[in-house]
C-alpha cells in the first residue's frame, strides 16, 4: 500500500507538472510531447490499479495512434523549428474557468457515484475478456452511442477537410 | 498490509512458476538476471544480422563481402561498431538539443521491450527455481506487442523533426505516413491470432501451437493474415522493398540525415533490434514459437526449444535478406495502395471469415462466398467511378498521368 501512495505520488507530481507545461510551453511540438507524458501517466495510474487492459489501450490509442496523428499534423502542416510567438492568446482566465468547471463537475459525478466505496483489498488484475463482455452485453447501448458520436466526428473531418 | 500487492503480484505475473512462492531476493536476482541476458542475446543477433545480412546479400550479388576482420568478417560489425564510437559527435546548432538527443532512445527502448513478451523456449531451472524462458508474460501480451510498435514511430517523427532542417524533417513524415498506415494492417493480422486463440498471453499462444506442426497458426489461419502480417511488419520496419524512409538514390539519407556517430549507431542498431524483435514476433504468432514440427516428445526443456525457436527466427531473417536482394523499392504512392486498399481490406475480410469459421463451418462459407461477391461489386463500383472522372477529365489524362 505505502509503495503504491507513494508511486502514487511521484506519477501525479510529474503529471501536473506536464499538463501545466502543456499550455505555457512556446514551442508547440513540446507542447504536445508534454501532453504524451500526462497520458503516459495517466496509463501508469491504470497500472498502479491493476487495470493493465485499460493501461495498454490508453498507451495503444492515446500516446500511439492519437498524438502520432497530431505530431504528424503538425509536421504536415507548419512544422515550426523552435520558438512559436503566437501560440498564446488572451483567454487564459477564461480557460482557467472552463477547466475549473469542468474538474468540478467530473468530481462531483465521481464522488455521487463512488461515494465511501473502496477497492477490494484483493483487487485482481481484470482479465481483458470480463472488460469486452461487460462492453459488448452490459454497456452496449453507450458503446453504440459513442461510436455514432465517432462516426459524425469522421464524417464531420471529411467534410472540413474537403471543401471541393 | 501487503496482502493486497501480493494478490496483485500473483494474479498479473500469473503463468511462471518462479513467482508461485512470493516474490523475495533470488527471485529479483533471477529477473534482473534474465533481463540481463535478453538484452545480451538481443544486441549478439542485431551483430549477426549485420553481418549475416551483409555476407548473403554479397553473395547473391556475386560479391566477396566482408571478411577481412575476424574469420569470414565475422567481427566486422564490432569494427565499424568501434569506428562510429570514436567518430565525432555532431549536434546541429538550428536543432532542438533535448529531443535530437533523446529520439534514438526513443527507438530503441520499444524494440527492446517488445522482444521482453517473446517466449524462447520452455522452463528451465536456475538455482532451484524453475522459471519460464521468457522475459515477461503480462495478460495483454499482443496489445503490449503492439502499443510497442505504435510508440516506434515516435523516434523517428522526432528525430527528422528536431534536426532542424526540411530534409530529414521531409523524411520523418515520410517515415512516420508508412509506418502509422502499416500498423492498422498489422494489428488486424494479429487479431485473426488473438482470435483463434482466445487469449492475449504470448505463452498461452505458443502452447495452442504446440500441438503438432498443423496446429501452427501459419496453417491454421490460411496463411493469408501471416502473409499479410509479413508484408505489414516488413514496412513498418522499414525495410527494403519498403525502404523509403532511407532510399539511398532518392533521399540525402531520410531522417537520421543530421546524426552522426554513436547517436546514428543507436538507429543502425534500433533498425536491426526491430527486425529481430519482429522476427521473432511472427515466430510467436505463426510457427510456434520455441515448438518443434512433430508433437512434444516431452524433451528436457532447456535446449531443443530455443534451438527450434533460433532455426525458424533464422528462417525469417533469411526472407528478410532475400526480400533486400530481390526487389525493387515500391514508389510512394504504390506503398500507399498497397497498405490502405489492398491489406486493410483483405485483413479485415479474413478476419470476418475466421470469425464466422468459429462460430460454424457453414456461417464461414457463407461470409465467405459473400465476401468475395461484394469485393467484386465494390471492384467494378470502383472501375466504373474511375473511368466517369477520367471521362470528365477528358482532354488531359496527359496531365493525370504525370501528377
Amino acid at each position: 500500500m505505502v509503495a503504491q501512495n507513494l508511486i502514487f505520488g511521484v506519477i501525479a507530481v510529474a503529471m501536473g507538472i506536464a499538463a501545466i507545461r502543456v499550455v505555457t510551453t512556446q514551442n508547440i511540438v513540446h507542447a504536445a510531447l508534454y501532453l504524451v507524458v500526462v497520458l503516459a501517466g495517466v496509463a501508469a495510474v491504470y497500472i498502479l490499479l491493476a487495470a493493465e487492459f485499460t493501461a495498454v489501450v490508453q498507451i495503444l490509442v492515446y500516446v500511439g495512434a492519437i498524438l502520432v496523428l497530431f505530431l504528424f499534423g503538425i509536421m504536415l502542416t507548419r512544422a515550426p523549428i523552435g520558438r512559436t510567438s503566437d501560440l498564446d492568446n488572451d483567454q487564459r482566465w477564461l480557460a482557467l474557468a472552463v477547466s475549473l468547471l469542468l474538474l468540478g463537475v467530473l468530481a462531483g459525478v465521481l464522488a455521487d457515484a463512488f461515494d465511501d466505496t473502496k477497492l477490494p483489498a484483493d483487487a485482481a488484475v481484470q482479465r481483458s475478456g470480463e472488460v469486452g463482455t461487460s462492453i459488448f452485453q452490459v454497456y452496449v447501448v453507450p458503446f453504440e452511442v459513442i461510436s455514432v458520436l465517432l462516426l459524425a466526428a469522421l464524417v464531420g473531418a471529411v467534410v472540413i477537410a474537403r471543401r471541393d | 498490509m501487503y496482502s493486497k500487492r501480493e494478490a496483485v503480484g500473483s494474479v498479473t505475473l500469473a503463468g511462471d512458476p518462479l513467482f508461485g512462492g512470493g516474490v523475495d531476493g533470488a527471485v529479483v536476482l533471477i529477473v534482473l538476471l534474465k533481463t540481463g541476458v535478453a538484452f545480451a542475446a538481443l544486441m549478439v543477433s542485431v551483430l549477426f544480422m549485420v553481418w549475416f545480412e551483409r555476407k548473403v546479400v554479397s553473395d547473391m550479388q556475386n560479391r566477396i563481402g566482408p571478411n577481412r576482420a575476424g574469420p569470414w568478417g565475422t567481427l566486422q560489425t564490432l569494427a565499424d561498431g568501434i569506428k562510429l564510437f570514436f567518430k565525432e559527435d555532431l549536434l546541429p546548432e538550428q536543432a532542438d538539443r533535448r529531443i535530437f538527443r533523446l529520439a534514438p532512445y526513443l527507438s530503441i527502448v520499444p524494440a527492446f521491450l517488445a522482444f521482453a513478451v517473446v517466449p524462447l523456449g520452455g522452463v528451465i531451472t536456475i538455482a532451484g527455481r524453475e522459471t519460464r524462458l521468457q522475459l515477461a508474460d503480462p495478460p495483454v501480451g499482443i496489445l503490449f506487442l503492439l502499443a510497442m510498435s505504435s510508440v516506434a514511430v515516435y523516434g523517428v517523427m522526432l528525430a527528422g523533426w528536431s534536426s532542424g532542417s526540411k530534409y530529414p524533417l521531409l523524411g520523418s513524415v515520410r517515415a512516420s505516413a508508412q509506418m502509422v498506415s502499416y500498423e492498422a494492417a498489422l494489428g488486424l493480422s494479429m487479431a485473426a491470432v488473438v482470435l483463434v486463440t482466445g487469449s492475449l498471453l504470448t505463452s498461452d499462444i505458443v502452447s495452442e501451437q504446440s500441438r503438432s506442426i498443423v496446429d501452427w497458426n501459419l496453417f491454421r489461419l490460411g496463411f493469408l493474415p501471416f502473409g499479410i502480417f509479413l508484408v505489414a511488419a516488413t514496412a513498418e520496419l522499414n525495410r527494403p522493398p519498403f525502404d523509403l524512409v532511407e532510399a539511398e538514390q532518392e533521399l540525402v539519407g531520410g531522417f537520421h540525415t543530421e546524426y552522426s556517430s554513436l547517436r546514428f549507431a543507436l538507429f543502425f542498431l534500433a533498425e536491426f533490434m526491430s527486425t529481430v524483435t519482429m522476427s521473432a514476433v511472427m515466430v510467436t504468432l505463426f510457427l510456434g514459437g520455441p515448438s518443434g514440427p512433430g508433437p512434444d516428445r516431452g524433451f528436457p526443456g532447456a535446449f531443443l526449444p530455443v534451438f527450434w525457436f533460433l532455426a525458424k527466427l533464422m528462417i525469417f531473417l533469411f526472407i528478410y535478406v532475400w526480400l533486400r536482394a530481390t526487389l525493387p523499392r515500391l514508389r510512394y504512392d504504390q506503398l500507399m495502395d498497397l497498405g490502405w486498399k489492398r491489406l486493410i481490406p483483405l485483413s479485415l475480410f479474413w478476419l470476418l471469415v475466421l470469425a464466422a469459421m468459429i462460430l460454424d463451418r457453414r456461417y464461414g462459407f457463407a461470409v465467405f462466398g459473400a465476401g468475395i461477391l461484394l469485393g467484386l461489386l465494390l471492384l467494378r463500383a470502383v472501375q466504373v467511378g474511375q473511368s466517369a472522372t477520367d471521362d470528365a477529365a477528358g482532354a488531359a489524362p496527359a496531365v493525370r498521368e504525370a501528377g
